[in-house]
């Protein structure tokens, strides 16, 4: 077993309504004690409301090598923005 | 004593036990066991360290009820000698291994939380404000340096035999923090200070339920070291303020 703590990525939600961002990653021994260091880590500056720690071995992440299949057929969808709907003059804050 | 000069005596020991311990927390910047502890004990000093300046910030106004003028926070934290210093022995002790630190916060912490949750109730409104705006950080803390306790006490073979030689070595200084009231203590009577005589109960319910938890034996009441608070202190304040105060001491009224 590796003696390192295990490496923890922490989520951050600012404000209410807001959803949790990522804020960056700790070491923890378990999960109560990644809540406590994220606490004094990453929102010393009144920074949340509310945190969410994951163990960053439990992240599935896309592969970097994946980005041309992944990614690449949505740049020529244009048609797939909502850009071609006329919008009444009235309707704010689209 | 007139009450204003038993005022004045009572917030300089929450300020000096605030400051101390702040001070000797902050010695582990840049040398805690893994950085997020390095940030989270500092995080814990600065607390103490801003509670400290409400605390000489109202001392300073007390202190001028009496003698027409009184010092600012840096003229208390900067200007005064070991015996001036109204601290709790149990703060001024060496930070020694991560087991002394945590078990001298633990130990503190504890009874902190209960004296600024009675404080809170006092008849005096601004002793009764900064206790309970202190009082929401000194939670966490108690939260914090008891988990700690339980996670090394109920750790391995040496994380357990570190931390119960660290609370056997400090229990001493722990008899300080219930000396009674002398008798006819005008803040007690008015309902400004606790009796710390009162925090005894609660205190060693929480630390003896910790200390189970944490499969740590409880040692007994021996002899108590006292002094602190009347200014007598082990040799280790001296040092610790020698450090502190050096720049101000070399350059006065320094600025930059």
């Amino acid at each position: 077993m590796s003696k390192e703590w295990p490496l923890w990525e922490v989520f951050i939600r600012s404000q209410h309504g807001l959803a949790h961002k990522h804020a960056g990653s700790l070491h923890a021994p378990d999960a109560a004690m990644a809540i406590r260091n994220a606490r004094d880590v990453y929102t010393r500056r009144n920074e949340g409301v509310s945190i969410w720690v994951v163990r960053s071995a439990d992240i599935v992440a896309s592969s970097p090598g994946d980005r041309e299949a992944l990614f690449e057929p949505a740049q020529s969808k244009v048609y797939r923005h909502p850009t071609f709907f006329p919008m009444p003059d009235e309707v704010k804050h689209i | 004593m007139p009450p204003d000069a038993s005022l004045l005596d009572y917030l300089l020991r929450l300020a000096d036990t605030d400051l101390v311990l702040a001070q000797r927390l902050g010695e582990w910047v840049g040398k805690g066991p893994v950085v997020e502890e390095d940030i989270a004990s500092t995080n814990v000093g600065l607390d103490l360290l801003g509670q400290a300046r409400m605390w000489y910030g109202y001392a300073g106004e007390v202190e001028a009820r009496i003698a027409g003028t009184g010092r600012d926070e840096d003229a208390f934290a900067f200007r005064r000698d070991a015996h001036e210093f109204r601290n709790l022995l149990l703060v001024e002790q060496p930070n020694g291994d991560y087991a002394d630190t945590l078990a001298r916060q633990f130990l503190f912490d504890q009874w902190h939380l209960l004296l600024l949750r009675a404080l809170s109730a006092s008849a005096d409104e601004r002793v009764a404000g900064i206790a309970a705006k202190a009082a929401k950080e000194a939670a966490y803390h108690a939260e914090r340096s008891a988990d700690w306790v339980i996670r090394l006490g109920d750790g391995t073979d040496v994380s357990h035999a570190r931390m119960q030689d660290a609370i056997d070595g400090l229990w001493m200084y722990t008899g300080e923090m219930f000396t009674a009231a002398p008798a006819g203590d005008p803040l007690a009577a008015a309902g400004i200070a606790v009796d710390p005589a009162m925090l005894k109960a609660p205190w060693d319910a929480r630390v003896s339920a910790v200390l189970a938890e944490a499969t740590l034996a409880r040692p007994a009441d021996g002899w108590m070291q006292k002094g602190g608070i009347a200014g007598v202190h082990t040799e280790h304040l001296g040092r610790l303020l020698a450090e502190m105060q050096f720049l101000q001491r070399a350059y006065p009224d320094a600025k930059w």
